[in-house]
């Protein structure tokens, strides 16, 4: 399927902000299923400072706001995405796969997580994937998708807690449940393709589980299905913070307000 | 002076000196022991004249503190030299083939020769390096290899200090007072300069610059914590001797995709910087978000091919201690060599049967922390009283995996001047170890600390340990 994606993201600022690096990660890389046909990134209030591949080979653009009080950031193109039924597989990159077993600060284990797993424990020895797709469909009714009850600060555990979150809180139960399960796991950030509806406000979050002879394998516990070609992976992370689609560091006590415009179209 | 249990570098058994100390032994029997120790006394004024002093952890009334100077020589005999040189380069090698490795395809644990889990479990490696190739292959620009001696032939590597290793002030400091204090001496002997290291560092950074940097004299900078790190001394004095900038992180900042320092002029491009700032302060976008320390970005534009990072981040997973005693395997692996130097035989607690013989003979030997150093949270068995060993052993069976054991080496001694003349102290050394894209270079020299109190084994400056001047003699 060939998507067609147009995203803007504005950051507003009461009073000019002095000194500020923003770490961009919206830049979709061809691989694993998904062809980039074109795609740009232009920068309004910023200047790009240099562009690299992350640890995790994720295409980053660092950009450097200095002196003004808006930061527009236009991300577009078109992909072709191959329907794969979820199936990432071993993947090219370097990194090792034990960087995605230990916790991160999101997705440390309280009792709640623990509680959530156990019933899984002994499954998952005999049956690595059907067990994801189980403790996918438990974390999808234990966790209601609610919007507005969490922040992107969130720990998995709270949103158990809770039980209620978005998709970046399912995707962080999901990785906590499944390192504890001794699957490693990690986060992805990218675009998806709503049926009827063409204006997102956000940009979409899911989770890889690395099933062995398999790789990885996606799981959207917030749709209860496996990715196919309506998705597009744009960063991935052992967590939010490392495919956050904006990371950025600030000086001075300017407020930051958000507006996001995204557009998802066949 | 050697009390047939430990190897004298400066006398026979029978009292003669051995060859590299003939000639400085008859100039000492020349010499009035009271005008020495006037000169010793001496010494320290010319220290404290220059301020190079020490801030010394863990004690809050004594801030800053003189490492003592002892004016008697640490002589090494130019075969002796060549053999720890060839030793060092080979071992130097390994570990940067092991980084580069360690950091990208990790075929040696693919290979089985080291287990995944000393590297999977160990917060020494750096998983934002995957991938990162720096210049020439280089991860560790500057090294300082820690050494003992026990015998004529036989030296240790005790670490191997990829980080940032400190001290060459001190080497330097130390010859300057010696060339001052006893210039007859340098006439008579053949002694190699040590002098040349700023410059050596300055050409070693500067063929470690960047591929995209085109211009002939790179912009070198050392970048310091601060006036109030312990080190500070060595941080401008090695920016002044090599005619680089002192930058502390608020003088730096990202412009045009390079990190740049402020100057009169505006904001400079550095092409190679010199830090020392630990990795998880070193850039608050990237690693710890609290650091005051770091420069925010610099591991983007590291990334990206526009700096070099000296050392570069990551190197600690190199000297952890929990690899330590893989180190004659890895310099096989990559250099298909067996080790030149050797390494201390290391129980590793982690295992059942080590832990259970550490135990056993907790009395003799020396426990060392994992991540520890600088000589604190270690436990010298054969020093340690029986409540010193009795909380140690607790500690060891809490937590066994964070522990590793070595025999307590019999350092070899070299005399220091007391008010009853000369007595023997133990020593270690640690010569500077320069790596660049072209070549490994090591200053003919080092910095040798000695245990001042009698019987002590523990050479540390933060643990009372003072400073030789270390000569290397021509052929």
């Amino acid at each position: 399927m060939r998507l067609k994606i147009s995203h803007k993201t504005t950051y507003t600022y009461d009073k000019p902000v002095y000194y500020a690096l923003q770490q961009i990660r919206l830049t979709p890389r061809t691989a694993d299923g998904q062809k980039v046909l074109n795609w740009t990134s232009t920068f309004t209030g910023g200047e790009r400072q240099v562009s690299f591949e992350d640890q995790f080979r994720n295409p980053v653009d660092l950009v450097l706001m200095a002196g003004t009080e808006k930061l527009e950031i236009v991300s577009e193109g078109e992909v072709e995405v191959e329907d794969r039924n979820g199936v990432v597989g071993m993947g090219k990159g370097l990194m090792p796969l034990w960087v995605f077993m230990p916790k991160t600060a999101a997705t440390s284990p309280g009792p709640q997580l623990r509680k959530l797993v156990k019933p899984f424990e002994k499954q998952v020895a005999e049956d690595q994937l059907a067990t994801m797709h189980r403790l996918s469909e438990a974390i999808g009714e234990a966790v209601e998708y609610t919007v507005g009850a969490t922040t992107s600060a969130t720990t998995a555990e709270e949103a158990v807690v809770a039980g209620k979150g978005v998709c970046q809180d399912h995707a962080h139960v999901m990785i906590t449940a499944a390192r504890l399960l001794g699957r490693p796991a990690r986060y992805v950030s990218g675009y998806l393709l709503m049926e009827g509806v063409t204006e997102q406000d956000a940009t979409h979050a899911w989770c890889e589980i690395f099933i062995e002879r398999l790789g990885w394998v996606g799981f959207d516990v917030s749709n209860a299905v496996c990715p196919d070609d309506r998705y597009v992976r744009v960063a991935v992370g052992r967590d939010y913070a490392d495919a956050a689609p904006v990371h950025g560091l600030r000086q001075g006590d300017a407020q930051e307000e958000l507006c996001v415009s995204l557009q998802v179209q066949q | 002076m050697t009390n047939g249990k430990f190897f004298d570098e400066m006398s026979e058994a029978g009292g003669a000196p051995r060859a590299p100390y003939a000639r400085y032994a008859d100039w000492f029997s020349g010499e009035d022991p009271k005008s020495l120790l006037k000169k010793s006394a001496e010494a320290e004024t010319f220290f404290r004249r220059i301020g190079i002093t020490f801030n010394v952890y863990g004690q809050s009334e004594a801030d800053e503190r003189l490492i003592p100077f002892d004016i008697v020589p640490r002589i090494i005999a130019a075969s002796e030299w060549r053999q720890l040189e060839r030793g060092i380069e080979q071992r130097v090698r390994a570990i940067n083939a092991f980084l580069a490795d360690i950091y990208n395809k990790q075929e040696i644990l693919k290979s089985g020769r080291l287990p995944a889990h000393i590297i999977s479990g160990n917060e020494a490696y750096l998983p934002q390096m995957v991938g990162v190739s720096p210049p020439g292959g280089v991860y560790t620009h500057i090294v300082g290899t820690d050494l003992v001696r026990t015998g004529e032939n036989q030296f240790y590597v005790l670490e191997d200090n990829a980080r940032t290793p400190s001290g060459v002030s001190y080497m330097l400091e130390n010859r300057e007072t010696m060339l001052q204090m006893f210039p007859e001496l340098f006439t008579q002997m053949r002694v190699k300069p040590v002098s040349s290291y700023p410059a050596e560092l300055r050409r070693s950074l500067s063929e470690s610059a960047p591929p995209g940097c085109t211009s002939a004299k790179p912009t070198l900078a050392v970048l310091t914590p601060g006036i109030h790190n312990s080190a500070y001394f060595e941080h401008s004095f090695l920016a002044d001797q090599m005619g680089a900038e002192l930058v502390e992180a608020s003088d730096l900042r990202i412009v045009d995709g390079k990190v740049a320092m402020r100057t009169i002029r505006g904001y400079k491009p550095i092409d190679v910087i010199y830090r020392r700032v630990d990795d998880a302060f070193l850039d608050p976008l990237n690693f710890n978000p609290e650091s005051l320390l770091g420069v925010p970005g610099i591991m983007d534009v590291y990334r990206a091919g526009n700096i070099t990072i000296a050392n570069a981040p990551g190197t600690g997973i190199a000297d952890d201690k929990a690899l330590y005693s893989y180190m004659p395997d890895i310099v096989e692996f990559y250099t298909g060599e067996k080790a030149i130097l050797q390494n201390v035989p290391t129980w590793r607690c982690s295992e059942e049967d080590s832990l259970k013989y550490v135990l056993d003979h907790l009395a003799e030997l020396v426990v060392k922390e994992v991540h520890g150093s600088g000589g604190y949270g270690m436990l010298v068995g054969p020093a340690a009283s029986k409540k010193e060993l009795a909380e140690f052993e607790a500690k060891l069976r809490a937590r066994p995996g964070n522990y590793i054991a070595q025999p307590t080496l019999a350092l070899s001694t070299v005399p220091i001047m007391t008010q009853k003349g000369l007595a023997p102290r133990h020593v270690d050394l640690r010569p500077f170890v320069l790596v660049s894209p072209k070549k490994i270079h090591i200053t003919a020299g080092g910095l040798t600390r000695v245990a001042l109190k009698e019987g002590s084994l523990v050479v540390n400056s933060s643990q009372g340990g003072g400073t030789k001047d270390t000569w290397v003699l021509g052929d």
